[in-house]
């Protein structure tokens, strides 16, 4: 029994009764495609983005910090990447997430786990995929994510590249103390309300038009189009879609349901897959905004490894899944 | 007392800062807010998310806007 039943009748009676079009005609799929998945995702997103911010408020950046500065390698890598599940990211927020954890003394190989991790593992890219690939891909994707951040921030730990940092990062200078009192239910709640709003009106009108997209190629474009192109046999096409990915970053929301047709059509998965990582994980703004605090070959040995990461990912999922 | 907002100019610092002066206002205290915008003096604050809200040297929200009913308890602490 799937949850999402009463939304296929909403949207089959939409399409078929409300708006007349015959069944089994290339536009009815497209319509009928489109008002079912776009109602589905943003049920998902209000009630995820909702949980996820209810849990954020238990585990505010500031209370990562402590818990990270006192854990040890390898361990702290891990932990550092799970946390960073839970916590927003946006580029933003970057240079106070990297600022705080080094000079709370959190190594540099942990704080690149929790770089890595944040903005490849949120909630709207898990909805999104949940939504529109299901639970098996939603997996691995949190999984593939999860090892990539750990790894890449042990491989940073191990160079020893902390003189690539800023200097004055480590100086660390103390103006006025913190003393966040501990917040009510009700503030909790307001906070996650609030939050859930403030992410859907900001993605909203890319899902609707990624779908919408979508739910046209879903309907008119043939099957195994693209094949030829982004197939399993195809080496390149897994670095090729990397690099077309790093650019994407602000669009993310609107990317991913756009790819989950294109899988349809003939791209295989671990090309999905590394795309879609590389939208969220590699962000062209995100490394403008890095070179405040750190040297320009920092940033380029950070995404080196990740991107070796997520390429190898793309190909290790072809491998195992096929088509 | 000195109030002050940590953010580096977002739609919610401003925000934050609007319900602030609400707050005041309603409590009738006449306070200066300083607005603090350089990452550095952000961050010698020991917050980590923007916007944030100091009152008397003490950071007392942090990643969040609360509505002014709330920074009207935090300021009659």
């Amino acid at each position: 029994m799937n949850i999402f039943y009463p939304v296929q009748i909403f949207a089959d009676w939409l399409t078929y009764s409300v708006f007349g079009i015959a069944q089994k005609t290339l536009l009815a799929s497209a319509v009928n495609f489109f008002i079912f998945d776009t109602i589905k995702i943003f049920l998902l997103l209000a009630v995820i983005i909702f949980v996820v911010s209810i849990i954020r408020s238990f585990l505010p950046p500031e209370k990562i910090r402590t818990i990270l500065s006192s854990e040890k390698k390898y361990f702290g890598n891990v932990l550092a990447s799970l946390l960073g599940i839970i916590t927003p990211f946006c580029t933003c927020s970057a240079i106070p997430l990297f600022l705080g954890f080094l000079e709370a003394g959190v190594p540099l190989g942990t704080t690149f786990s929790f770089l890595v991790a944040s903005p490849m593992i949120n909630e709207v890219a898990l909805v999104l995929l949940f939504g529109l690939f299901g639970w098996k891909i939603a997996l691995l994707y949190i999984a593939s994510g999860l090892v990539i951040a750990i790894f890449s921030g042990i491989v940073i730990g191990h160079l020893k590249v902390e003189n690539l940092v800023e200097e004055f990062v480590y100086k660390s200078n103390q103006n006025g103390k913190l003393s966040l009192p501990s917040l009510t239910w009700k503030q909790r709640t307001d906070y996650a309300r609030s939050y859930t709003w403030e992410i859907i009106r900001k993605v909203w009108l890319y899902i609707v038009l990624g779908i919408g997209i979508g739910a046209w190629i879903h309907g008119y474009v043939p099957t195994d189009f693209l094949a030829r192109y982004a197939g399993n046999g195809n080496w390149y096409s897994v670095p090729l879609a990397v690099l077309i990915g790093i650019p994407l970053y602000s669009n993310a929301a609107g990317i991913i349901p756009l790819v989950s047709v294109l899988t349809e059509k003939g791209v295989s998965m671990g090309t999905t897959l590394a795309f879609m990582m590389a939208v969220t994980g590699l962000s062209l703004p995100e490394f403008m905004i890095l070179k405040k605090v750190m040297k320009t070959r920092l940033i380029a040995i950070f995404a080196g490894i990740v991107g070796i990461g997520i390429i190898f990912t793309g190909y290790l999922f072809n491998l195992i899944l096929g088509k | 007392m000195n109030i002050k907002i940590l953010g580096t100019g977002c739609p919610n610092c401003q925000r934050l800062e609007a319900n602030t002066k609400q707050a005041l206002e309603e409590l009738e205290i006449k306070a200066d807010i300083e607005k603090v915008t350089e990452i550095q003096d952000i961050m010698s604050y020991g917050i980590m998310g923007t916007p944030a809200l100091v009152i008397d040297g003490e950071a007392k929200i942090s990643g969040r806007v609360p509505n002014a009913e709330e920074i009207k308890e935090l300021l009659e602490k």
